[in-house]
């Protein structure tokens, strides 16, 4: 059977019986892709034989824009990319200009950054979830889900006065001083936490019939998942013990403890796992965070006028949907020379065609909702 | 005419026309609060409110739909068959809808009084394939063709692990009539006493099952889901065409619950209703609804406007007009030379009729909000590889009991307890062979 990868129609191949292939058109507008994504299925029967995507549809050309805003002016923008866990995208950029700078955040506000970060880590795992678990048709997971969600998205509004594309950190450190009562929010949302996971685990984790739709769903093996770049869970549940936030610490993450779970067929069940274990360990780190969250001034003396020295930085973070990177090249002056950002999403999506392949139509929705992809970081 | 006359004059004449003008002319405000319960209870079980704006709390929702539906324009696809886009919905509903004709909601409350009444109900309810099928050709959609021949091929199979499942409570009670068997139910006399749930167990789990199947509802909705890339059969129809189809969905519901309620549940009869103890029972019906009604006129005094207040007194009016009519069997009085304690067993055992359809539908409700979506082949897995044989070997089972029962003169219940036992090692057994598939495993890499 021929496999062609044109950007236009492939050719019409024959299948095994001889009969056409046929190709359908998972178009832009569906209720499934999570945003702007267009997939073309090759379908033999009911079996799928290759996918392609076509991206694009929400490319807003941010990357070009970077070159005509200064690096402060800039941050509002990355929060549009992953526009599910904006903060984490802040973080991954101040952190990468204060590289390029040479300077640090000091420690009290490394903590509060990890502190949100985590946050907006369970919050973007639970609208993964949500979602996720509507496309495969339980229809109540996403209420429960977003009710935990809107209590973190109060906190970030109190915080910042924002719920979604927040801009909570600066370049050097912060901007705004925790508020009276942060503390107490945020144990008790982590108090509440723990039972609500529990309660979507009784949901799902040992039903039948959420077992058969993704026990076996979208393998793919850890050696195709690192040839293709894939990171965050879905490599992890392909059994690779690799987490940004252990190999090469950032924000204050070297002081909390916390394990990193794994899977081990690689299958939706897995990453399904994965993500649940993870947000119980965000969890955790927030518990010790809060704790000690260590006095001190929260924005370093970086000046007003950013001007790094000529020079590049390729700094990455453990965004929730998997490595999340900035490469900065600095000329010198106020405006960044090239802002090049590792969209997890982006790299994640190619294994899309590895795991559909032999899959049932059906499962495409699960696929797709388990790679965790959101269109905005895609096509920036 | 004088014949005609003489002819609809005698009660047993015009009473099925009273019931059918009923049914025809309540089904479809039935169906729409059927719906509003439905949205109710999801809301309910996902933590929000549900509808609360169009009449106080959403009470005036289904006429508010009702009438968006019918004001909706009308669109037929350019290239579909019109003869036959027009004919699928009513082929469904009428289907769904003649199926009450054999239905008893209280002893002598029945259209049609057939020795054969379940067989009658379930070959009607299966001509509503006809609409499925009829529906997804003539829209000249493939996708639509698509849904409608996998929503056909789902209800063909259920629709044999259910009958199967029937078969078996027709084995218990010796006879094919809805009233007969509902009697067997009730009467110690000339049945068990007790209902056949208890006789049956698995033979009513299957029946549950695959009506839920049967009605395509989640978690065995693919042919009609939104987030799937077929559509459904439904698709090219709008407006009042399509809530044709959704009434006839909802009568089915109803059907398939009434059917379970006869077969399984007692029919008419009050829970426990041999059983003197058990008496206080009578007046949960007065209780439940007479609190409801009250209920309704408290919260009449919180809404703010007054045609919201109206709308609360009609419900609670009604509410306590039925608890009235139910409590006054209970008071034994005598109008003239009627005693009205003899009207108990009709009233009753309509009010009972109706909390277990009603209690069938929260389940059918509770299970579509809790679970997810199975895949067609899996659905279809389920229901050859599972369903059908597990339900074959229970009436071989039960029709065993039955003979040992009747030759060995061993008691019916402990017959009953070991072919139960039997089903159960068989379903285990069939269980296990149909999880059994190659395992999964990963695409060799191309790269």
């Amino acid at each position: 059977m021929a496999d062609t990868r044109t950007t236009d129609f492939p050719n019409v191949t024959q299948t095994v019986l001889g009969a056409d292939e046929l190709i359908l058109n998972m178009g832009p507008q569906h209720p499934s892709t999570h945003g702007v994504l267009r997939v073309k299925l090759r379908m033999d029967g009911e079996r799928i034989t290759g996918t392609e995507c076509i991206i694009g549809y929400l490319h807003r050309g941010v990357e070009k824009i970077a070159e005509h805003r200064s690096y402060p002016q800039f941050a509002p923008y990355v929060d549009r990319m992953d526009y599910v866990a904006a903060v984490s995208n802040g973080l991954g950029y101040c952190e990468a200009v204060e590289k390029l700078m040479g300077a640090e955040a000091p420690p009290r506000a490394r903590v509060v950054r990890t502190i949100l970060t985590e946050l907006q880590r369970i919050a973007s795992h639970l609208l993964w979830l949500g979602t996720h678990a509507l496309d495969i048709g339980a229809l109540t997971p996403l209420f429960y889900c977003f009710r935990e969600r809107e209590e973190i998205l109060k906190i970030f509004e109190k915080y910042c006065g924002a719920r979604l594309t927040t801009h909570a950190f600066r370049i050097g450190g912060l901007l705004y001083e925790t508020y009276d009562g942060f503390e107490e929010d945020v144990k008790r949302f982590c108090n509440d936490f723990a039972n609500r996971v529990d309660e979507y685990e009784t949901l799902l984790t040992s039903n039948r019939i959420w077992l058969e739709r993704t026990k076996g769903v979208g393998i793919i093996s850890a050696a195709d998942a690192i040839a293709i770049g894939a990171t965050g869970p879905v490599v992890r549940a392909s059994g690779l013990k690799w987490d940004i936030r252990k190999a090469m610490p950032y924000a204050a993450y070297d002081q909390f403890e916390f394990d990193i779970p794994t899977g081990k067929t690689g299958d939706t069940y897995d990453r399904y796992l994965v993500r649940m274990e993870e947000m119980r360990q965000s969890r955790r780190i927030c518990l010790q965070a809060v704790d000690n969250i260590p006095t001190g001034p929260i924005m370093a003396k970086v000046g007003k006028v950013l001007k790094p020295p000529v020079g590049e930085v390729y700094h990455s973070i453990e965004a929730p949907k998997g490595e999340l990177g900035y490469y900065i090249v600095s000329d010198g002056t106020t405006q960044p020379y090239r802002v090049r950002v590792r969209p997890p999403s982006f790299i994640n999506l190619q294994a899309l065609d590895q795991m559909a392949r032999g899959c049932l139509v059906a499962d495409i929705v699960a696929i797709i909702g388990t790679l965790d992809i959101v269109l905005g970081e895609v096509d920036r | 005419m004088d014949a005609l006359l003489h002819y609809f004059t005698q009660p047993q004449n015009y009473l099925p026309l009273i019931f059918i003008l009923v049914i025809v002319a309540v089904l479809p405000l039935l169906a729409g609060y059927v719906v509003l319960m439905e949205r109710k209870i999801m809301a309910d079980m996902q933590a929000r409110l549900g509808p609360m704006r169009v009449g106080p709390h959403g009470l005036l929702q289904p006429l508010a739909d009702a009438v968006k539906l019918l004001i909706k324009e009308d669109i037929i696809p350019e290239e579909a068959d019109k003869v036959v886009f027009l004919l699928a919905p009513l082929i469904s509903v009428t289907a769904a809808m003649t199926a009450y004709a054999a239905i008893p909601f209280g002893p002598g409350f029945q259209i049609a009084e057939m020795n054969i009444g379940i067989l009658f109900i379930l070959a009607v309810s299966s001509m509503g394939i006809f609409g499925i099928v009829l529906a997804g050709w003539a829209s000249n959609n493939h996708y639509s063709l698509l849904g409608a021949l996998r929503g056909a091929a789902q209800v063909v199979s259920y629709e044999v692990a259910a009958g199967l499942a029937v078969v078996t409570a027709v084995l218990l009670a010796g006879t094919l009539s809805t009233r007969q068997l509902v009697m067997a139910q009730i009467s110690e006399q000339t049945g068990t006493g007790y209902w056949f749930i208890f006789l049956a167990p698995v033979a009513f789990f299957i029946f549950v099952v695959a009506s839920v199947a049967e009605t395509n509802r989640a978690p065995f909705d693919l042919p009609e889901a939104e987030s799937e890339l077929v559509a459904g059969y439904m698709t090219e129809y709008s407006g009042f065409r399509w809530s044709i189809f959704f009434l006839a969905e909802y009568a089915a519901m109803i059907v398939v619950a009434s059917l379970a309620t006869i077969l399984f549940l007692g029919g008419w009869s009050r829970p426990f209703a041999n059983t003197r103890v058990f008496d206080f029972m009578d007046y949960a019906p007065p209780v439940l609804l007479g609190g409801f009604g009250l209920y309704c006129l408290y919260r009449l005094l919180k809404q703010p406007a007054a045609w919201q207040k109206l709308v609360m007194l009609i419900f609670g009016g009604i509410l306590l007009l039925l608890a009235a009519a139910v409590a006054l069997p209970l008071t034994g009085l005598q109008l003239g030379s009627v005693s009205v304690a003899g009207w108990k067993p009709a009233i009753h055992g309509g009010f009972w009729f109706v909390a277990k359809v009603v209690a069938y539908l929260y389940f059918f409700m509770w299970i579509r909000f809790t679970f997810p979506r199975y895949r067609f082949d899996q659905l279809m897995r389920l229901g050859w590889h599972f369903l059908i044989p597990v339900s074959l070997v229970n009436i071989f089972a039960v029709a065993g009991g039955l003979i040992i029962h009747r030759q060995q003169q061993v008691g019916l219940e402990v017959a009953m307890f070991f072919a139960t036992l039997v089903t159960l090692a068989a379903a285990l057994l069939f269980a296990w062979l149909a999880e059994r598939r190659p395992p999964a495993h990963a695409v060799e890499n191309e790269f």
